[in-house]
């Protein structure tokens, strides 16, 4: 007897579990040889207000100490090597061959490695000390802007979205991220590696479906405070930067060929930091004073 | 009034047993009706009018329960047209500074008293607690009863005391708090119910928001049909307020519904239905907001508290 085929249904990401989405409605995106991907949840505003309390309830991540964000972010590159098969069959299926589909799962290890490393340094270099011309240490430290949306770009499922991620949780931002519509199995697993990694629920919170539709209810979103942009589409850019205007969210538009190794860096973290500076007063003891 | 063995004696024997089953069944209907658009902005407007603000902390401060009353008054300014809250909620050492700071509105004062929250002190002290908070000005009185006393079978004591603290209370109105977290089954809500509505209760209220569970859906209910059945029999309208957990719309918008298809919409306002909740306000501003406004809206742009 032929066994009955099994055509997965991908759920969503929200705090920490995975839901159906509220809408009750699905859509099944085709490769380019019109074979079905799967059953992949399409998300409507009512998911987007939830993930984004979700992030918003998730953001005393901020508060962990810099080298355990640094540890849980490693723990996600670990728990993506044990599972890079799925994401290369995943890449395959969505119409990438062999070699580039190993060359970016090992690329999206090692760039969440990358940013593991930068959570407890990028203080030091994005911080400074600053000279004044009065009695005050002054100084500037980065810290977290809160709730973020990202964008995924269409192409490079994998390597997209945690290039465009990684930087965003690098820095104690939670977030709310809009997957590939075309290509969404590999953000989809990434959430179900992201589940058995150590990251607190709800700092990243993962969406699939029409971005025509999730796109305004996360711009005009009051409690997100920023936006990353990593997609090609000019008029829903230019709609999405006047709804964020409405709450003054930092809007940022990133599109670099994540493929390159070398795309990625500390700047990239400082797109969703604030700098906070602080005046504090001191006495000049015994007539010495110094530039700061 | 003070209570004989047989009067205490009918009243138990007229309190029906509850079906918890059928209860929860029936909650969990209130609970898939949908409202929107105006029904709802209606809803929400009404239940910011039915809220009792309240803070009772050992660390209230005059300046905190000034910033409160400031806050029943002014819910969210940017949205014009808001009604007030019904009631501020204090402790009897701040209903003088509450009165103050309200005169020039019609936003009640309404005071705990009677040793809240534990209830465990003599009847001289309660009766004393509840003419402090009136004499300073109080407009309603949220008692406890002795949950113990209830615990142990003296229902008549439970009766006598709601009955003395009626009588000091003069021209406020009464709240009789259950406590129904303390209360172990429906059924003893019911009995509770029916003892403080006979004893004299101008409302019942399910909890002082200090013990977990408080206030429940089921356990309303139980408590609208208290005042279903005694209205039925005598005319005589009772008010209810539900307190503690109650901290989204939806979830009030619920509670409505519950009230609206128990009791009828006679009891749709703030002189018979309250909230006791101090979060609650926030979200149903929000969700205002976000129906005038049109986006989602965020807690940094509210008051605390």
């Amino acid at each position: 007897m032929s066994r009955l085929e099994i055509l997965k249904t991908y759920k969503i990401y929200i705090g920490g579990l995975f839901p159906r989405t509220e809408s009750g409605r699905y859509y099944v995106p085709k490769n380019g040889k019109n074979e079905p991907l799967g059953n992949l949840c399409l998300c409507s505003r009512k998911d987007v207000r939830n993930a984004v309390s979700a992030a918003r309830k998730a953001t005393g991540w901020a508060e962990r100490t810099a080298f355990n964000r640094g540890q849980i972010l490693y723990r996600i590159a670990e728990m993506l090597e044990g599972r890079k098969a799925q994401f290369v069959e995943e890449l395959k299926m969505q119409g990438t061959n062999q070699k580039a589909a190993e060359a970016e799962v090992n690329l999206a290890v090692d760039r969440i490695v990358y940013y593991a490393g930068w959570c407890d340094k990028y203080q030091q270099i994005l911080g400074s000390v600053n000279p004044v011309a009065s009695s005050h240490f002054n100084f500037s430290v980065p810290e977290a802007m809160g709730v973020v949306g990202v964008v995924c770009p269409e192409e490079y499922s994998l390597i997209g979205l945690v290039s465009l991620v990684l930087p965003v949780i690098c820095g104690g931002n939670t977030c709310v991220v809009l997957a590939s519509e075309s290509q969404p199995l590999c953000a989809v697993t990434f959430a179900e590696v992201l589940h058995a990694s150590d990251l607190p629920g709800g700092v990243i919170n993962i969406l699939t479906g029409s971005k025509k539709e999730m796109v305004a209810p996360i711009a005009s979103h009051m409690d997100v405070n920023a936006i990353i942009y990593g997609d090609d589409d000019e008029v829903q850019f230019k709609a999405l930067s006047i709804a964020a205007a409405d709450n003054v969210k930092r809007v940022s538009r990133l599109s670099k060929d994540w493929t390159k190794p070398e795309n990625q860096d500390l700047y990239q973290i400082a797109e969703t930091l604030e700098i906070k500076t602080t005046w504090h007063p001191i006495e000049n003891i015994g007539g010495a004073s110094s530039g700061y | 009034m003070s209570s004989d063995n047989s009067k205490i004696q009918n009243i138990i024997n007229d309190c029906p047993t509850i079906d918890k089953v059928g209860a929860e069944e029936r909650v969990a209907r209130f609970q898939t009706r949908s409202i929107k658009g105006e029904s709802k902005l209606m809803g929400l407007k009404m239940t910011l009018n039915m809220i009792d603000l309240t803070t009772l902390e050992g660390k209230d401060t005059q300046g905190k329960v000034k910033q409160m009353c400031y806050k029943a008054e002014h819910l969210h300014d940017a949205i014009p047209g808001l009604p007030t809250v019904a009631a501020v909620c204090v402790y009897p050492s701040m209903v003088k500074v509450a009165k103050n700071a309200l005169k020039h509105t019609d936003i009640k004062v309404a005071s705990v008293a009677t040793a809240f929250p534990g209830g465990q002190s003599p009847l001289a002290v309660k009766i004393a607690d509840t003419k402090f908070a009136v004499d300073q000005g109080a407009d309603e009185v949220d008692m406890v009863i002795s949950r113990g006393k209830f615990m142990e079978g003296s229902y008549a004591y439970v009766f006598d005391e709601i009955a003395a603290i009626k009588d000091a209370c003069g021209n406020a109105r009464l709240k009789v708090i259950l406590e129904t977290g303390e209360l172990a089954t429906l059924d003893d809500v019911r009995l509770a119910s029916d003892l403080a509505i006979h004893a004299g209760a101008d409302f019942i209220k399910t909890s002082t928001g200090k013990i977990q569970p408080a206030a429940t859906m089921p356990v309303t209910l139980t408590m609208l049909m208290a005042i279903k059945d005694h209205y039925d029999k005598t005319g005589i309208m009772i008010g209810m307020k539900p307190a503690g957990g109650i901290s989204t719309s939806k979830l009030a918008l619920h509670y409505l519904v519950m009230v609206n298809e128990v009791l009828g919409e006679k009891w749709l306002s703030n002189e018979w239905f309250r909230f006791g909740a101090s979060s609650l306000a926030n979200d149903v501003l929000m969700q205002i907001a976000k129906a005038v406004n049109g986006p989602y809206q965020s807690a940094d742009y509210f008051s605390i508290d």
